[in-house]
Order: C-alpha cells, then structure tokens, then sequence
C-alpha cells in the first residue's frame, strides 16, 4: 500500500519554471535521502518532462508526492496539461520519435530512469504523466 | 465631535510623537537612514494623512481622498525595500503613527470613552489597510530587484578562453537553454575563427542537468564547431551525468569526452602533438 506523506502542487507556465522546479524536486529528494545518481535520473526524468509540458501545452502543473510503501520511501511526480494531447502513446514512446524536431527521448528516456511510468492522454484534452523514483530503486 | 479632525491642531505633538516611538524602536536603522532623513519623510507622510482622513471617508479606504497617502506610503515602501529595510521595519514604521494618534486621543478625550473606542476601531481598521499597502508594495519593491537580478544573471556571458596556441576551453554553468546555446556558440565560433584554433573544450561541470534537450543543444554546438574545422571535446562530465544519459539514451559517441578539464586538456595536447614535461636539471 502506497501512503502519501508531503505533496505540493507547482504551476508551469514559463521556461525560468523548469529551474525553479528543478531545486524543488531535488530539495524533497534530499529530504528522503536519495543517493546523488538517483537523484540526477529523477530529476532528468522530470526536467524532460516538463519540457514537453512548456513545449506543447504552453502550461501545466506537477504534484511533487512524497511517497511511502513499507519500508521504501520515495518521489511521485504526476505531470498534467490541458494541451493537444498525444494521438499515438505508442509511437511517442518509441525512442527517436518526435513532432517536434527534439531528438524524440524524452519520453522514453524519462520512462527509462525512472521506477514507474504512466501516461494517459485524449487527444484535445490534454496529458497526464506520472513517474514514480524509489529511494533506492 | 470628529476625533480625526481634532488631530489637525495636534500636528506637532502628534510628529513629536511618533518620532519619539520611532526612535525608541529597538529596529530603528540608523544605518540606513538619518534621522532628520526619517523626519522629513515622516512629516510628508503625516501631513497627507491629516489632510485627507476625515471621520467620514475612514472606513473607505479606496476614497480618492486616500490616494496621496497611498502614494506617498508606496514610495516610501519601495524605497525602503531598496534600502534593505525588512517589511517588518517598514510595518512598524507605520503602526507607530497609530500609536501616537491613540496617545493623543488618550490624553483629549478619556472623559468620553465611548466616541473615543468608535474612533479607535476606526483607525484600527484604517491602520491595517494601510500595513497592508505597505506590505504589497514592499514585496513590489522586491519583485523588481529579483527580476533585474535574474535579467543580470542570464547576460552573464560565457567567456571563451584561451588556454594555449590552438586551443579554446568554454566553461559552462548553470542551465542551457535556447537563447544561452546561440550565445555560446556565436562566441565560440567567433573566437575560433579570430584565433585560428583547432580544438575547443566545453566543460559542463557547472551544467546541474543534462536532459534531451541539453544534449541537443551540445550536438549542435559540436557539429557547427566541426564545420569549421576544428574538433571539440566534451569534459566535466560527472559519473551521475554519465548514468543518466546512457539511461535517456542520448548517443555522445561520436563526440570525444572526458571527465575532467584537465583529461580534456591532455587530450588536446596530445593532438596537436605537443608534450608537457618536467625540466631535468
């Protein structure tokens, strides 16, 4: 079972955000004690994914958790826009696959450093990703 | 009987007053500012206040009557916060004004307790209106320098160094962002050109994440310096970094990369075929 010990709500809606949010996450995860790698793959993870919150919503907010499941600690960042949304999950989820003239691995390579990765998206209504780091996952 | 227009003929005991709760203010800066300085400014800011509260308009605070005070009270909140006053001492500043009006109420019209609590609630209200406007615009004030800081920071340019005949190194700290990687790679390109080298380091040990788009951006910068003929090379990578962008899956291959500056620096060396050694003497 998954308890929610901390969350906070940030909104993103600019470029200076994605630094701005970028302390925040390392801030909480400092707070659990994660070590410096998972710490750096967390926070890559994240800074992808806000990126594409600024680059094809315009804006959006993440929920930092702090998360507990027996004797695990660790960080969930849910992601959400009202953006386009994505026609094809699949296909935005293979690596090297982009509309927008990226290298196409930030999706990918944000599910690749992290525990857990869900995305939900209707085209029109917008995207919700969640990632989920363990402390020592 | 109009309590605030009593005060008008109090005006210099009322200054006298306050300066004296002032100056006994345990936060009194007299670093920041004179005394006589404080006065003046005190002066203004009451005058305006005797002139415009009447025991009508109190309770309405958004009364055109108000405005000069308001303006007066912002321009001395900003200009506190400037001066590096705490919002707490720019608060107090004002709340001694109502204390030394309460005083002189006190001393006129004990003998009527009841106008004398109305007026108080009155002034009370009108007192928090007034701490609140100097709070907003204290954090106004504050607002401006961080964002003139946060401009500054980001024209903090890249400076190209020349470490030896034929070679460039371009540290490079904090986040790289779009507009930062065109005034990276114009200067670096630049520099090349006017200096005809060969090899340019980057060093990104002050770069806090690289994520897709950093790496991009590094890419393009490679290619561009390749095009001009000279060759690149990507230090100051640490083992985390390294983790993470195998993780991403960002192909560096093609790139030559160190971990150090200085690893990068001896790569350099060895390229152009020059040697360092310890003189034997």
């Amino acid at each position: 079972m998954i308890v929610v010990l901390n969350k906070e709500s940030i909104p993103i809606d600019k470029e200076q955000d994605v630094v701005l949010f970028r302390n925040r996450v390392k801030e909480y995860t400092i707070k659990i004690g994660m070590g410096v790698v998972n710490q750096t793959k967390l926070i890559t993870a994240a800074s992808e994914l806000v990126r594409n919150i600024l680059k094809y919503a315009g804006k959006g907010t993440v929920l930092i958790e702090i998360i507990s499941s027996g004797r695990q600690n660790g960080i969930r960042l849910v992601f959400s826009d009202k953006g386009p949304g994505i026609s094809d999950v699949p296909l935005a989820m293979k690596d090297g696959f982009s509309t927008g003239k990226s290298l196409g691995l930030g999706l990918p390579g944000a599910r690749r450093l992290v525990n857990e990765f869900d995305i939900k998206s209707t085209v029109g209504k917008g995207t919700t990703v969640t990632i989920l780091k363990w402390k020592n996952g | 009987m109009d309590l605030f227009k009593a005060l008008s003929k109090k005006r210099s005991r009322l200054l006298e007053l306050w300066m004296q709760y002032q100056l006994a203010d345990i936060s009194l800066r007299e670093d920041l500012m004179e005394n006589e300085e404080l006065r003046a400014q005190s002066e203004e800011l009451l005058d305006a206040f005797l002139k415009a509260v009447t025991d009508k308009n109190v309770e309405n605070v958004d009364d055109p009557t108000y405005e000069p005070i308001i303006e007066i009270l912002s321009g001395i909140s900003i200009s506190r916060a400037r001066q590096g006053y705490s919002p707490k001492e720019t608060g107090n500043y004002v709340f001694s004004l109502r204390d030394a009006i309460l005083q002189v109420w006190q001393a006129e019209f004990s003998n009527d307790l009841a106008v004398l609590f109305a007026a108080t609630l009155k002034l009370n209200k009108l007192f928090d209106n007034l701490g609140i406007i100097t709070f907003e615009t204290f954090i106004k004030g504050r607002e401006e320098v961080i964002l003139r800081q946060t401009d500054e920071i980001s024209e903090i340019s890249t400076p190209v160094i020349r470490v030896w005949d034929n070679i460039l190194a371009l540290p490079i700290i904090g986040t790289l962002d779009s507009s930062r990687t065109q005034i990276v790679m114009e200067n670096l390109l630049q520099q090349i050109v006017d200096t005809g080298s060969s090899i340019a380091i980057l060093d990104i040990s002050g770069v806090p994440a690289v994520d897709s788009l950093v790496a991009q951006h590094l890419l393009k910068t490679v290619a561009a310096t390749r095009l001009m003929g000279a060759e690149c090379i990507i230090s100051g990578i640490r083992p985390e970094i390294a983790q993470t962008v195998v993780h991403l899956g960002i192909d560096l291959s093609n790139i030559i990369t160190k971990a150090t500056l200085a690893s990068a620096l001896k790569q350099a060396y060895n390229m152009l075929q020059l040697e360092v050694r310890k003189v034997q003497k």
